[in-house]
């Protein structure tokens, strides 16, 4: 059996690799990476791509009011984010809360409650996608589609947006602008997202994922059930809805909120191998092509290239690991019934199987795992609570390493070029120069912002859980004693202040404090990340470019690639070992004849 | 100034016991603010403190007094040690500082009453000089102040600035006409005229440096303490929450206690970057140190980082890529002459001849051909010397009249007393000035005997130093007054990447904002007046101090001995001070790793007892656990304190190679190192009862 996981996970990995080198080139057409000569805001060496996309989106802007589109300096750039983010985020409030008057609530679903809505605003806003609510039960086919979907496109196109401005960083010389916001967020989502979500939305719904102007279906009882009034229906409704097109996009924009309350362990939003194979590939495709594509904008593919193998050094270990522990049996469920046969057979995928839906098995649910909480989907097809302790370890680290291994569309490499202008600094010192990066000088101000792009996170997520611990009837959200309820509890807060948005399960976080400090760890690690990255951006375009020597410190050699990791590790173990012995590395060191074990 | 060599000071017990003390006057508050990481440390030392204090008062609490009082020892400790590191690194300079200032005495000055020597004196004391008196300066007298020579020539003796006991000659205009206060006339008489009011001199502007008194943080070591600033943060928020997330495990498990104070403040100074924080001013001060004693003087300590960024060196030719001059390479011989018979003519006429190319002609005749030096007098022979009338020297003997010249003189010559120059020797003029060396053309009456090749001669091993220059992806460039085809010989003789020739302060102006425009840092030396503009246009501008006031105010760095190879110096020592302050902050880094070994088993194996096997160095208890590691903590810095003075080992090598190396030894010691040590001051703890 271990040989097929070991093919099954090599194959999907092989497949993501083949579709993100397929999209480089698009994506790398999407931006026009050089200074503006024209003041325009128009590509200057028209394609044909760039041209019909420039006569898509003239009219649109010209809709929207934008006549003339003009580059913005950092500061304007920066207040553009937050103005869109304001009005997304009022924008979904409203409609969450206006439910009832708006049209296609066929559910006649009442108004969202105010601190539910104000938590899905905010995370979705922040492309965190925390679910404190159950999709099919709370909210209707409008606001899963024009609320949640829209954000969807429009919270992956601004992380994209950011990595463009730090790009410009690096290849603008002297310049004192970064580009338009407006301009980048239009063509991000019309020249990428969207092509991109209808083609994985059609391949989805081929494969059963349902898609429905339709709220539900009834549907016969093959077997007799009473419920719980003692009734006997004789048809269940079955619920569906616009799901195809949420769910494509969810898992390309690295957004993570599902239709439905069970995610992608729903048959309707998963049901096959195939379509998990196509959701792992989705969620990996843009943020590994975002570092290729990178090395073509700054002029050297092997800078990209070094980029996207520091995230591989970072993930590969973990999907190894993973896949180990969820392949291997449950020591627990052994010493507790020993009759129980966990093997692997021609009969039965072996295993630890709590929690993970049989049609996948445990290794791509695994796979899955990790890749959701290393890009910053959040998107789940199996219980993470219900992970060994230390596969549940791989999926919350993941998450605590700021969310730069593939991380969030656009922001995950940003976030990745951040730790690397600060492995610059420390390594361009050790070999006696003034450090820098791609021929730009990295002084204190890039630092100052650079340091904040990597400490807040992990800065919110510590304080987040401490909070909750020292708020007795908080803390009892939890819904496990022991280790185990601390790691369900810290979780939750390195899910939202990380923006990944997935859930440890078990924790139930309905309360003022839950909703609205989850809310709070989203939104400040969300902006308080993009916006030091899009001040660097704007630093680093206005500085002359350093010229290349030997005596230039290489950044695309091995060498310099275990660095970055290095550095990443090393931030991420610093700042949550404490943490994490409290939580899993307890619970995974636990002898199993203590106290029945730790479930 | 004495060239003190870095141990010398590391084993003076003087300056340890005066850093000592000076350790603990560095505790003021005020001061300590300016490196936020020992802030935090000293702030954090001064609670642990108190605590132990309402311990032993008899406040209740979980932890054993003494178990916080060795916490609270152990911070100040580290506090301390970092102090002391700082005072180390002031106290080599305050002994260079104190030696200067003897040389400051208080002196009589004998001011002008107009510039001119006979004009009446007003004796007023040095102190009281102001920029624009006019003094007058005569043998035996200290010079009083900095100044521009207006009138007179004398010799002084500048040993008490640049060791040099050499005298040098200072005379009204041209390129020497500087007088450096502290320095002594040995003879004659100078009217100077003040330049520097009383503490702006350069003597005043060089004990501020080397005693770092009034020292700028420059611009990386800002955006390093960014860094560990943020570190710290992290750090503060990782141990403040440890707390609340221990209670919460105490109430989960049902057994244990959550974490004192003291253990929390162990496990703060422990990850905290205090190995770098407190390390940082000593490195800064050292690499300045460093600067001084190769007797250069920057302006500032951004002048020493830059040094270590330049990539592009300006060099002139003449004493830096060649020995001063031009020396006599071969004899080659018209046609129907013998080399040795136009060895010996050329030796005949340049016997008399004290110029170094004369005598080095009379060297390459005795190499040679074995001819040995005469007496041109007892030869009864007339010496002709070179005058700028004439353009040729040699002498006269025996009704022959050897003359040698520059070749069109010589053909003048020749032509006006009726011959003729052979066409041949024409040619080989030709060939030796295209190999980039000076043809001198020798003639006997009107008879042309041959030609001798000058050469400037490249210093020894000057071509390894630009290759290993090259390596570490710095570019050399000569300048030289030569014209392009002299020029270009000696560059590819020398190694050099390129070359200007003819160069006019203009051309020298325009090549530095061309390398800047294309992104590179230039770093020149120049010592006249006409070389200012350029110095004041290159990132690093190393000023001779024998040259010109403007040109030192352009510049911002003065090399005393006024060696232009010192240039190379510099680079290295700015590398050297970059690469010590990263190769420290990795160290510092990558040593937290143990300490979570050391301190997390300890601090929740109370807990979870099942934590416990996370303690790989198996320490005797969970006190001497956190002690040994805060004790090591402290430790490091103390014996990473004489490689802050010295700075990390520095080779020209490229980056690449550079990285690797420094990554493996400071990188990977840095993670292994503290296993062994914490284990070894573990077993100490133990041995000395500590339970």
């Amino acid at each position: 059996m271990m040989i097929s996981a070991w093919t099954e996970v090599a194959a999907i990995l092989m497949a993501t690799t083949l579709a993100a080198i397929t999209i480089t080139p698009w994506l790398a057409a999407v931006f026009r990476m050089g200074a503006d000569s024209d003041g325009s805001g128009e590509p200057e060496t028209d394609g044909w791509f760039s041209r019909s996309l420039g006569a898509i989106q003239r009219p649109l802007l010209r809709a929207a009011g934008v006549w003339h589109i003009r580059e913005m300096t950092a500061t304007e750039y920066g207040i553009a984010i937050l103005l869109f983010h304001g009005a997304g985020f009022g924008l979904l409030l409203f409609l969450l809360r206006c439910q009832p008057l708006l049209p296609w609530n066929p559910d006649r679903l009442p108004s969202v409650p105010w601190l539910i809505a104000l938590n899905t605003a905010a995370s979705f806003v922040t492309n965190t996608n925390w679910q404190a609510y159950g999709g099919e039960t709370t909210l209707s086919p409008l606001s899963q589609a024009l609320g949640l979907t829209v954000q969807n496109f429009l919270s992956a196109a601004s992380g994209l947006c950011v990595l463009a401005v730090l790009v410009r960083g690096f290849v603008r010389r002297g310049s004192p602008t970064i580009g338009s916001f407006w301009h980048d967020l239009v063509r991000v989502t019309l020249g990428l997202l969207l092509p991109l979500a209808i083609l994985v939305g059609l391949l989805l719904a081929s494969q059963g994922v349902v898609q429905s102007f339709d709220t539900g279906v009834d549907v016969p009882l093959v077997e007799e059930t009473l419920t719980a009034a003692g009734e006997a229906p004789s048809t269940r409704r079955v619920v569906i809805g616009p799901v195809a097109s949420q769910v494509a996009i969810k898992q390309l924009g690295t957004n993570g909120g599902g239709y439905f309350n069970a995610n992608g362990s729903h048959p309707f939003e998963n049901p096959t191998p195939l379509t998990n194979l196509l959701e792992i590939v989705a969620m990996l495709m843009i943020p590994m092509a975002s570092c290729l594509a990178f090395g073509r904008w700054v002029g050297d593919r092997r800078q990209g290239y070094a980029l996207l193998a520091t995230m591989a050094v970072l993930f590969l270990p973990f999907v190894v690991l993973i896949v180990r522990f969820e392949t291997s049996p449950n020591p627990w469920l052994a010493a507790a019934v020993p009759s129980i046969d966990q093997a692997t057979s021609s009969e039965q995928d072996g295993g630890s199987l709590e929690g993970k839906e049989v049609r996948f098995g445990p290794a791509s649910s695994a796979l899955f795992a990790v890749a959701t909480t290393a890009t910053s989907c959040g998107g789940v097809n199996a219980m993470h609570d219900s992970f060994s302790p230390l596969g549940g370890l791989v999926t919350m680290w993941m998450i605590q390493l700021g969310e730069v291994v593939f991380g969030g569309v656009g922001t995950g490499l940003a976030g990745l070029v951040a730790y690397t202008l600060v492995a610059v600094f420390v390594a361009g010192l050790m070999v006696g120069r003034s450090p820098e990066y791609l021929g730009k000088k990295i002084e204190s101000r890039e630092m100052k912002m650079g340091m904040i792009v990597l400490l807040v996170p992990p800065i919110v997520t510590l304080v987040g859980t401490a909070a909750a611990c020292v708020l007795p009837a908080e803390a009892a959200a939890a819904s496990n004693p022991g280790p185990h309820g601390f790691s369900e509890l810290l979780y939750a807060f390195s899910s939202a202040g990380n923006n990944n948005g997935s859930a440890f399960g078990g924790l139930s976080a309905t309360s003022a404090f839950w909703t609205l400090g989850l809310a709070a760890a989203m939104l400040t690690s969300r902006l308080l990340t993009m916006l030091p990255l899009v001040a660097i951006g704007g630093l680093l375009a206005a500085k002359r470019t350093v010229a290349e020597s030997p005596g230039t410190l290489p950044t695309h050699t091995p060498l310099f690639v275990l660095l970055v990791a290095g550095a990443v590790i090393l931030v991420g173990a610093l700042s949550f070992v404490p943490a994490l012995a409290l939580g899993p590395i307890a619970e995974a060191l636990q002898p199993p004849a203590a106290g029945g074990g730790p479930r | 100034m004495t060239h003190n060599e870095p141990a010398g000071i590391l084993a003076d017990p003087g300056v340890i016991l005066r850093a000592a003390g000076q350790a603990l006057t560095k505790l003021d508050p005020r001061r300590m603010i300016r490196s936020p990481v020992m802030f935090t440390i000293e702030v954090g030392a001064a609670l642990i403190t108190l605590l132990a204090v309402a311990r032993l008062a008899g406040q209740p609490g979980t932890e054993h007094p003494a178990f916080i009082a060795a916490v609270a020892a152990g911070l100040w400790a580290t506090v301390l040690f970092a102090n002391f590191a700082e005072a180390m690194a002031e106290g080599r300079g305050r002994a260079q500082a104190d030696a200067l200032r003897r040389t400051r005495s208080d002196t009589l000055a004998k001011r002008l009453a107009a510039p001119h020597r006979d004009a009446a004196i007003d004796p007023t004391p040095s102190t009281k000089l102001r920029a624009g008196d006019h003094i007058l300066i005569e043998a035996g007298d200290i010079v009083p102040g900095d100044g521009e020579v207006i009138d007179g020539v004398a010799s002084v003796d500048e040993s008490a600035i640049t060791g040099e006991s050499a005298p040098v000659i200072r005379e009204s205009g041209g390129d020497r006409n500087t007088v450096t206060g502290g320095t002594r006339l040995l003879s004659d008489w100078l009217v100077v005229r003040i330049t520097a009011n009383p503490g702006e001199s350069f003597l005043d502007r060089m004990i501020t440096m080397v005693e770092g008194a009034k020292r700028q943080k420059t611009p990386n070591e800002i955006a390093l303490d960014i860094l560990l600033a943020g570190l710290t943060l992290v750090f503060l928020v990782v141990t403040a929450t440890l707390l609340p997330f221990s209670m919460h495990a105490v109430a989960t498990a049902g057994r244990g206690e959550p974490l004192g104070l003291a253990v929390l403040a162990a496990l703060f100074v422990c990850l905290a970057p205090t190995t770098i924080g407190g390390l940082l001013p000593a490195i800064g001060i050292a690499g300045i140190d460093r600067m001084v004693r190769a007797n250069v003087l920057a302006t500032s300590g951004r002048a020493v980082e830059a040094a270590g960024d330049v990539d592009v060196l300006l060099l002139d030719k003449t004493g830096t890529i060649t020995l001063g001059n031009r020396q006599a390479a071969r004899f080659l011989p018209a046609s129907g002459v013998t080399e040795r018979e136009l060895a010996e003519a050329a030796q005949l006429a340049s016997l008399a001849d004290e110029t170094p190319e004369g005598r080095s002609i009379v060297i390459l005749a005795k190499e040679r051909h074995g001819l040995r030096g005469r007496d041109v007098e007892s030869l009864g022979a007339t010496f002709i010397p070179f005058t700028a009338q004439t353009r040729t020297s040699g002498v006269d003997l025996d009704g022959r009249q050897i003359r040698k010249g520059a070749r069109d003189t010589i053909q003048k010559a020749v032509t006006a007393a009726g011959g003729s120059m052979p066409a041949e020797v024409n040619r080989i003029c030709d060939d030796v000035a295209r190999a980039g060396a000076t043809p001198l053309v020798v003639v006997d009456g009107t008879r042309v005997l041959g030609v001798i090749e000058l050469k400037d001669v490249v210093k020894g091993g000057i071509a390894e130093r630009f290759k290993e220059l090259r390596a570490m992806g710095i570019r050399t460039v000569m300048i030289t007054g030569d014209n392009p085809l002299t020029a270009a010989a000696i560059a590819a003789e020398a190694g050099v990447d390129d070359f200007l020739a003819e160069a006019t302060p203009e051309a020298k102006l325009a090549m530095i904002r061309r390398y800047q425009q294309e992104g590179h840092l230039v770093a020149m030396t120049g010592d006249g007046t006409n070389d200012a503009p350029a110095l004041a246009q290159a990132d690093v501008a190393v000023a001779m101090n024998s040259g010109t006031q403007a040109a030192k105010e352009a510049g911002n760095m003065v090399d005393l001995d006024s060696n232009p190879t010192k240039l190379l110096e510099i680079v290295a020592v700015g590398k050297q001070l970059l690469m010590t302050r990263g190769s420290l902050t990795t160290f510092s880094l990558a040593n937290d790793v143990s300490k979570y070994f050391a301190i997390v088993p300890a601090a929740f194996g109370g807990i979870y007892p099942q934590l416990r096997a996370l303690d790989v160095m198996r320490l005797h208890s969970p006190t001497t656990a956190v002690l040994a590691a805060v004790a090591f903590n402290a430790l490091v810095i103390v014996g990473l304190v004489p490689m802050a003075l010295k700075g990390v080992r520095y080779r020209p090598l490229p980056a690449a190679v550079l990285l690797r190396q420094n990554l493996l030894v400071w990188g990977l010691g840095g993670l292994l190192l503290p296993f062994p040590c914490i284990k070894l001051l573990d077993m100490l703890l133990a041995t000395c009862g500590v339970p």
